[in-house]
């Protein structure tokens, strides 16, 4: 692995080697991300930005990284780059959608799903939830059930009364055990002692409860 | 000998004249002209469209029209998975669409949320829209839904159809807003 991004390493010696168990990664600090891109968009040959996603460490500082899977379509290679965030609860990070015009949407994706704001973008809009969404909820300390906000739509709250309210897990999500007979593995809950009818008993350690600083501060 | 009796139409007898109850050929005809408006959302849509073709043949049941304009159409069949963002979308569609109009949930996703229990799905278009008939299933296959919607069709004659004639129906109650 090491001997692939050796000459990349050498270029950039702020760059570090990133353990992976597939394609050779390298971690970048912020400072530098877009400088690095670029060379190995421009002189490393590769052109071609699979995918932009992020990382939510939650208690590890720093909390939030953004991940880039390169491919290039010359030499058929891959690589990962990886970046913090600056920031905890509003992490920053530069935009390269300079760089590639595909990293527009998945840049809106980061942002909309871990709140990651994106220096540079021409557009920064949710593109996943509704505009006026508060959280977001790929975060690890937003509840998969979701919270109760209001509907996007005024009018239709008007009309049914119905709110976006948070889904009944009902002791979800659920797994199939990896084990034992076919028969015996249909998916279940880890805790089905509730459900719609009979209420969970609430627990100090409740994934329902909705942490302080979730609130949106943009 | 046994006495045979014909409870045909007899035009000579009966002046071509037939006397029935307002109510009767009113649902009668609704029930065999239900012009579903295909509100394909997920994979679901895809079992609505076998349904369409010539193996099911939902035009067997007078229901083969699909219009995509809600002004034409007045089953909305919700096939597919709710999303609180296509929420408002549904109800307005189903606002557009002309009285008398049923609405049918099609599928797990549709009648509850199905397996999406998350922060984005909404848990059931009962919720937005009065629902009809619920078909289960994930995906309901097509004789799911043509059974489904043979239940409509036992459902709209049952129904009081001169009721809205002469004005329009208000919107029915939610089952959720009755609580």
């Amino acid at each position: 692995m090491t001997a692939q991004i050796q000459p990349i390493l050498e270029a950039h010696p702020d760059l570090t080697e990133r353990s992976s168990a597939d394609n050779p990664a390298v971690n970048c600090p912020q400072g530098k991300v877009l400088e690095v891109l670029t060379y190995l968009k421009e002189e490393q040959g590769f052109d071609f930005l699979c995918d932009l996603t992020a990382i939510d460490h939650l208690d590890v500082e720093p909390r939030f990284e953004v991940v880039y899977n390169l491919f290039s379509t010359q030499r058929h290679e891959y690589i990962r780059v990886v970046t913090p965030c600056s920031g905890v609860t509003d992490p920053i990070c530069a935009s390269v959608v300079s760089l590639w015009g595909t990293a527009d949407w998945h840049e809106r994706e980061a942002f909309d799903l871990f709140g990651i704001q994106f220096d540079g973008h021409p557009d920064l809009r949710r593109i996943l939830m509704w505009d006026s969404y508060p959280y977001h909820p790929l975060r690890k300390d937003f509840p998969l059930a979701g919270i109760e906000v209001d509907f996007p739509s005024e009018e239709l709250m008007e009309q049914t009364g119905a709110r976006v309210k948070a889904a009944p897990m009902a002791g979800g999500p659920f797994h199939a055990s990896q084990s034992g007979s076919i028969l015996d593995r249909e998916p279940r809950g880890a805790d089905e002692s509730w459900n719609e009818h009979n209420e969970k008993t609430e627990s100090p350690e409740s994934t329902t409860d909705i942490p302080g600083d979730l609130e949106e501060g943009q | 000998m046994t006495a045979t009796t014909d409870f045909g139409y007899n035009s000579k007898v009966e002046g071509e004249v037939i006397v029935s109850r307002a109510d009767a050929v009113i649902n009668w005809v609704r029930r065999h002209s239900v012009w579903p408006m295909p509100m394909g959302l997920a994979c679901c849509a895809i079992e609505l469209m076998a349904a369409g073709g010539s193996r099911f043949d939902i035009s067997r049941f007078g229901m083969e029209v699909m219009r995509f304009s809600p002004r034409q159409s007045d089953c909305m069949i919700v096939a597919g998975t709710v999303t609180y963002k296509m929420a408002q979308v549904v109800r307005r569609i189903y606002d557009q669409m002309a009285e008398p109009k049923w609405v049918v949930a099609m599928g797990a996703c549709a009648s509850s949320g199905g397996m999406y229990r998350s922060y984005a799905a909404l848990q059931g278009v009962d919720r937005i829209v009065p629902v009809d008939v619920y078909i289960s299933g994930c995906p309901p296959r097509p004789e799911a839904l043509l059974d489904g919607m043979m239940q409509l069709q036992e459902k709209i004659n049952r129904e009081k159809s001169l009721g809205g004639v002469f004005k329009n129906r208000p919107v029915r109650d939610l089952s959720f807003q009755k609580k």
